[in-house]
């Protein structure tokens, strides 16, 4: 059993690293399409990656309901990291989670499945953090839409490979949607509700 | 030639440095202290103590020091503080039946057990300017007797006792008490936001509409169950020790009103309930914040909701003095630039107006000539 | 007496996540108006406490910060609200528009184009562009859910019929990317067209009235016309009497009271940056006065 001492650690200075974290996502959600690196660093679980862990320690806390996949919520390296570092509680609700952390695609759930907000409070939607191989390799993919001057590209190994098809979804429902976080170690791409993906192949 | 106006960043510092001057006002004069303020000055720094949202006697006084006796400056002042505040968890509900009471009184019944106290208050006092209290007065003792120790039980539980009046809600265990300085309000609010919207809320506000409700917009026959004062208990429940430990007492005023009975065939008729808490001696604001609390409980009760008082919306929107002050002041501010893009229109309206003008009357004018 | 100790650009860590998690909300459905927990700021409510809010939750150590009120940065608020930042950031401030990285603004945008490594942070007063023609928050809420905006054009169409223009001259409203109409805050309508496919992001705090939005860079912002009454911004005929620009907007100058007035660009950077490179307008103080006389 894991003790709080023998944890891995946090950052080492809350205030300057979650303010510079939450500049890549701010700058990463407000540009979909490009790639944002992570600097500081902090301690991480299990199948947490360096990137998630610091998107966690900036945006987690008390207030946000979280739901983790099977190989997240299994792992107590996990569920004891989150706790004692953020304070959100783990819910068994995808549909009530203001964040989900999916350790690997293939353990992403149908999409309706989460908080996908109301049209009177789009914004209680889930925010869905993802964990990828690659965000500099792979197949080829355009992205439209507001953030993006006309066409961005983005090189990715994704999966599940029909996660841009499933995000489709966002077309119909907007303003209610799925915005997604694509983590793959330190880098960082959003992909909010109002783009647009296309398959270029690889 | 024309050089831009510079030097705000001065003129600033300036203004605060005479700000300091005209507060301190003459120097010939003893300075007040906190302590004269907090003794002496008492119901304000309960209003600013309970508007302010913060029970700290001395920030209190200072608040009304720095604000030069501008109460609503001095609310502002604490809630400024109290915003950086951290928070450890929310207190167990505080016992006002177990209140040692210096005041308490009820309209609806000649004798109560425990009895009626008038206590400290201008209630009877004839109002008539006291020249002696000018300089020197020195009090008489006041008269005192041995402390009763009769409990004295809260006028709504005896008339709840015998289901005259709806019973008091009771908070389900674990229930969390929302917090509108840490939750963004939406609407329709529950009633735990709504009391503590009205609990922060400016007393003169509350005053307009309670009274409103008595002449008529959205009436709902009150009488005075009791209002009582004096000093309660305050206790947090310590995860790590198990158990509520005490963390102080503080001076509350409780208002409970009893109201226009409510009944269905399917519920004996009984009467309502409106409620009012503040810190310190609060009359005014407690009896008025009851009012308000019934009027706004309509929705609730299945009555018309008509009259402002009973607006959610309307009333929470509008009862905060530091967000009501702010947005009044601001208008002071430079609006030059938009002024600047309102005058350009009126201008081109006013020139196309005249232009018309000038047209259709001109055949006008001709006519009557020739005529 | 507890001496309070404030953190890094005053508002606590907690506070901050809350705000930041609005903020990506914001640009996620952009032109949307995220409904936040304001915390009461030193400073009071109308006076930039939503932009003050915003600034301070996404400001860092590295960053550079402009702030102006009216387009100068040398209006009192102005001033107030930037040494605040520098008082408890301690961050490097900047009457630049170039040189910023993070613009906090009252009623204007900075005539200088914004660049992507830029974020203007706009404060309102009022979010609600609805708010004048339904004061019911839970009205407009679902008039915004069903993209229900007629209303809108009814009360822009009265005014042609009554004035023959659109009798709106500022705060005019904007839809954001197709989707939800918005209030731009108390600009001027000759900055609307600014705020579309601008390269910076635009995010907008309402403190006393809890909303944050955000209009991310190169999205589609449109001024709500009709077709025979297009929008049209506005602008005093004139060249600024200190630099001579024909195109930025002007604050009018009342110089005597005899009808005398001067207008002069409300934008005090971009307007000494011109004078410094050789523009010069009827009324350039020194040191341009000598050259003056030859366009006077």
């Amino acid at each position: 059993m894991t003790t709080i001492a023998e944890l891995p650690p946090g950052f080492v200075d809350k205030v300057l690293s979650a303010q510079s974290t939450f500049r890549s996502v701010m700058d990463a959600m407000a540009r979909p399409g490009s790639v944002q690196r992570i600097v500081p660093m902090a301690g991480t679980a299990g199948p947490i990656m360096r990137g998630t862990a610091a998107i966690a320690l900036t945006l987690f806390d008390h207030d946000t309901p979280l739901w983790l996949d099977a190989r997240m919520s299994e792992s107590s390296d996990v569920t004891k990291w989150l706790k004692f570092h953020t304070g959100a509680p783990v819910v068994q609700d995808s549909s009530i989670a203001s964040f989900a952390l999916i350790s690997e695609g293939a353990l992403l759930p149908t999409l309706e499945r989460f908080a996908l907000g109301t049209n009177e409070y789009p914004d209680r939607s889930t925010t869905v953090i993802l964990q990828v191989e690659s965000l500099d390799m792979g197949r080829s993919f355009e992205l439209r839409g507001p953030g993006i001057d006309g066409v961005a590209m983005l090189q990715a190994s994704i999966k599940p490979f029909d996660l841009f098809e499933r995000l489709r979804m966002n077309e119909a429902l907007f303003p209610r949607g799925i915005d997604v976080v694509l983590v793959a170690d330190d880098a960082v791409v959003a992909i909010p509700r109002t783009t647009r993906v296309e398959s270029k192949g690889s | 030639m024309y050089v831009a106006v510079k030097g705000g960043e001065r003129a600033i510092e300036n203004a605060h440095r005479l700000l300091a001057h005209a507060r301190r006002g003459d120097q010939g004069v003893a300075e007040i202290s906190l302590d004269q303020i907090s003794e002496q000055l008492g119901l304000a720094v309960d209003r600013v103590m309970s508007e302010g949202s913060l029970y700290d006697r001395e920030l209190a006084a200072l608040a009304i020091k720095q604000a030069r006796g501008d109460l609503i400056e001095a609310i502002f002042l604490v809630r400024a503080f109290r915003a950086t505040l951290p928070r450890f968890g929310t207190s167990e509900p505080v016992n006002t039946g177990a209140m040692r009471v210096q005041r308490r009184v009820s309209a609806t019944f000649k004798d109560i057990p425990g009895g009626q106290i008038l206590g400290p208050t201008f209630d009877y006092t004839h109002r008539l300017l006291d020249p002696s209290l000018a300089e020197g007065f020195v009090p008489e003792v006041p008269a005192t007797a041995e402390a009763s120790t009769a409990p004295t039980p809260r006028v709504t539980d005896i008339l709840g006792r015998d289901g005259l009046i709806e019973s008091s809600p009771q908070a389900e265990d674990g229930a969390s008490v929302g917090d509108l300085t840490r939750e963004p309000l939406n609407f329709p609010a529950d009633r735990d936001l709504r009391l503590q919207n009205l609990a922060r809320g400016d007393e003169g506000f509350l005053l307009a509409m309670g009274y409103s409700t008595q002449r008529g917009y959205g009436r709902n026959h009150p009488f005075v169950g009791e209002i009582r004062f004096g000093e309660v208990e305050v206790e947090f429940f310590a995860e790590d020790v198990g158990f509520a430990v005490p963390l102080g007492s503080i001076e509350l005023t409780e208002c409970q009103m009893v109201n226009q009975f409510k009944g269905s065939a399917t519920e004996a008729p009984c009467f309502t309930r409106g409620y009012g808490l503040a810190f310190g001696q609060s009359e005014r604001k407690t009896m008025s914040m009851a009012l308000v609390d019934r009027a706004l409980r309509a929705r609730e009760l299945g009555e018309e909701a008509l009259a402002p008082a009973q607006d959610e919306e309307f009333v929470m929107s509008h009862s905060d003095n530091v967000q009501a002050t702010g947005f009044v002041e601001h208008l002071k501010l430079p609006h030059y630039v938009d002024f600047q893009s309102e005058l350009g229109l009126l201008r081109k309206l006013r020139q196309e107006f005249s232009k018309a003008f000038a047209e259709t009357s001109a055949p006008d004018a001709m006519k009557e000539a020739a005529e | 007496m507890n001496a309070p100790a404030y953190n890094f650009a005053y508002l606590d860590e907690q506070t901050k996540r809350m705000i930041r998690r609005a903020i990506l909300k914001a640009i996620a459905i952009p032109g949307y108006q995220v409904p936040f927990a304001s915390r009461e700021m030193p400073m009071p409510y109308g006076w930039g406490t939503g932009g003050v809010q915003v600034t301070a939750a996404i400001l860092g150590p590295q960053d550079v910060l402009k702030v102006i009120d009216q387009g100068s940065d040398d209006t009192t608020n102005a001033i107030s609200i930037r040494k605040f930042f520098a008082k408890t950031a301690g961050i490097a401030t900047t009457t630049t528009t170039v040189d910023a990285t993070v613009i906090q603004t009252r009623h204007r945008i900075p005539e200088t184009s914004l660049h992507a490594n830029q974020v203007l942070v706009y404060q309102v007063p009022i979010p609600e562009p609805l708010r004048f023609l339904e004061p019911r928050e839970t009205e407009t809420r679902r008039m915004h859910a069903l993209a229900e905006y007629g209303l809108m054009h009814v009360k822009l169409y009265e005014d042609i019929a009554r004035f023959g223009h659109i009798a709106t001259a500022y705060a005019y409203p904007v839809k954001v990317n197709a989707r939800y109409v918005m209030d731009p805050s108390p600009t001027p309508k000759f900055d609307n067209p600014k705020m579309d496919n601008s390269p910076a992001l635009q995010l907008f705090g309402a403190g006393r009235e809890k909303r944050i939005y955000a209009i991310p860079p190169y999205t589609k912002v449109v001024s709500l016309d009709f077709e025979d009454h297009p929008f049209e911004p506005y602008r005093f005929n004139a060249p600024c009497a200190l630099c001579a620009a024909e195109n930025s907007y002007l604050d009018e100058i009342v110089t005597d009271d005899k009808g005398g007035r001067m207008f002069v660009c409300s934008d005090t950077d971009y307007c000494e940056g011109r004078q410094a490179a050789g523009h010069h307008g009827s009324l350039s103080a020194a040191p341009y006065k000598e050259k003056a006389g030859s366009h006077g």
